[in-house]
């Protein structure tokens, strides 16, 4: 059963004195019920805003986003609809997202309350996400890294999410928690039947506990598929270089592929397909056309 | 030949032991990858070359750099050093570089203080360095800020300015965790090739297996403040002879495993 459709979504960034930035450019996306979707992409190609959007925290442009059923319409100054807090939200940095003046019960008992659960304590979350139940007398500044991450996890978890959205929610963690933490989510997740959108730059990562991968590029999604398939046979040209750049450990001393020129700039899109300046097999018709269709959006991949 | 030598390096820090006797040598025109977890003590092994570690540190052992042993050096000769025949890179080019200076200002400071070189030639030599890390169009990139720069030109311009004084030993302390794979694939070329070129001897700290496979001559596998295991790349990737060298490649993620 499909939860959360992103359709034909475009964010825009406005500042003063620049050019619009157009940071989602026509991205469409599904989520099933217990399903983990891994969205990767280089930084600076939209994922976090894509993110953003879902959470309502970036207004749509154009397109739609509906979860459960239901619009979701940009958050205000007034209450959000109750239906919308089946999504929650774990943020990159876990030293900025939790309030450092209070106790980490109090703030995972926040999310409690929107889910009206009176029964379960902050503790109980805390032994959930494997941190001890007396850590909810605490404050933030006295966890490390990966300790405050498991928090926002539990806080986010606290509200019983259908929906639970991680944007790069390890990479501000050390190497060796970064595993740790993302198959702590993975798990939880789909323990209870949510679905997780996971957004990382972290391909190794991603492929771990992904059921589906979506590669992103420059505002758009260029390819969708389940995790091994896109892993054992990589169709776009972009989805290759990125997985040919993954150095593999096999003590050959081969060094990585690398892929020419630096992601241009979304105020200015080349026209086309917006890869083909870097693609190492574009054609003509790359440089006049953009490929809008799926599941690989490459002219070479043309549905027929 | 060797170049840097550490032998029995021990560290620690308000009692608490942080190395254990670490041994490890850097040998010219070689890239020594130093694996190992978090808190294992990769990076103090790195900052204690460079005379960099926290206040309070007690130090014991060697590190001879040729016949000076960098350790026992007094703070206005370890200065001279720092920089000039030993340099660095940090994890993280957008904390590691100045935002307020210019590329060219941060190029050039270090040139003039150690090779005692005056403002043109400073100059030319940071315009030469631009272009040796491949930064597109060096004339104009040497008078912008960090942040007109992504984090993977950020990266080059780090290299460049440890590179700027001929350094004979480059210590990178996880030079492309923060970048992406596409961007770290072009820094680790540019690494593996300045370390031919200019002979330097290069430690490589870094927690990814896949890069030390792909750039490391020599692998050395920390755990504890301790070095398990040390021998060629091929050798420790493939047929590692230590219980935790082999618990660390299987617990990657991939076919071969």
């Amino acid at each position: 059963m499909t939860l959360l459709t992103v359709d034909d979504l475009v964010v825009e960034h406005r500042t003063p004195g620049r050019p619009l930035v157009r940071a989602v450019a026509g991205a469409s996306l599904t989520v099933a019920a217990g399903e983990v979707v891994g969205l990767v992409g280089e930084s600076g190609c939209g994922k976090s805003t894509l993110a953003r959007a879902v959470c309502g925290l970036n207004p749509a442009a154009s397109g739609t986003i509906t979860f459960d059923g239901h619009p979701v319409t940009p958050l205000g100054l007034r209450r959000r609809n109750r239906a919308l807090a089946g999504i929650q939200m774990v943020f990159q940095d876990p030293y900025a997202s939790l309030n450092p003046r209070r106790r980490v019960g109090a703030q995972i008992a926040d999310g409690l309350r929107t889910a009206g659960d009176t029964v379960t304590a902050p503790a109980d979350l805390l032994e959930r996400v494997g941190l001890p139940r007396d850590f909810a007398g605490r404050h933030p500044h006295e966890f490390s890294g990966g300790q405050r991450q498991r928090i926002a996890i539990a806080r986010a978890l606290a509200a019983r999410p259908t929906m639970l959205i991680g944007d790069e929610p390890i990479s501000a963690l050390d190497a060796s928690a970064q595993a740790q933490v993302a198959r702590l989510m993975r798990d939880l997740a789909v323990e209870s039947g949510a679905g997780l959108l996971f957004i990382s730059h972290d391909l190794s990562v991603v492929r771990l506990i992904a059921d589906r991968i979506a590669v992103m590029y420059l505002g758009k999604i260029v390819e969708v598929g389940r995790t091994a398939e896109v892993w054992a046979d990589p169709r776009h040209p972009y989805t290759r270089a990125l997985l040919g750049a993954i150095p593999a450990p096999d003590g050959a001393g081969v060094l990585p592929a690398e892929l020419s020129g630096d992601v241009p700039d979304p105020a200015d899109p080349p026209s086309g397909c917006r890869f083909h300046p870097r693609c190492p097999v574009a054609m003509d018709v790359c440089r006049e056309r953009e490929p809008t269709f799926g599941p690989v959006a490459c002219w070479l991949h043309e549905p027929a | 030949m060797s170049l840097l030598a550490i032998s029995d390096l021990k560290v620690s820090i308000g009692g608490k032991e942080i190395l254990r006797g670490v041994d490890l040598d850097l040998r010219a025109g070689r890239v020594h990858g130093l694996a190992g977890e978090s808190g294992s003590g990769k990076t103090m092994t790195g900052l204690a070359v460079l005379g960099l570690l926290p206040h309070g540190a007690r130090t014991s052992g060697r590190i001879a750099l040729g016949e000076r042993d960098l350790l026992a050096m007094p703070a206005k000769e370890l200065n001279t050093v720092r920089g000039g025949e030993v340099a660095m890179v940090f994890q993280d080019p957008a904390t590691s570089l100045h935002p307020m200076l210019s590329v060219g200002r941060q190029l050039t400071e270090h040139m003039r203080h150690h090779l005692g070189l005056d403002r043109k030639q400073a100059r030319a030599r940071a315009l030469e360095l631009l272009g040796q890390v491949r930064i597109p169009g060096p004339e104009a990139a040497i008078d912008r800020y960090p942040h007109q720069f992504s984090g993977g030109m950020r990266q080059r311009i780090a290299i460049a300015i440890a590179l700027a004084c001929s350094p004979k030993v480059l210590i990178a302390d996880e030079p492309t965790t923060a970048l992406d794979v596409t961007v770290q694939a072009g820094v680790l070329r540019l690494l593996r090739g300045l370390c031919d070129d200019l002979g330097l001897a290069v430690l490589l700290v870094t927690h990814d297996l896949g890069v030390m496979s792909a750039v490391a001559d020599e692998v050395s596998v920390m755990k504890e403040g301790l070095v398990v295991e040390t021998g060629p790349r091929g050798q420790v990737l493939r047929d590692p002879t230590h219980p935790y060298t082999r618990a660390l490649l299987e617990s990657l993620p991939g076919e071969t495993s």
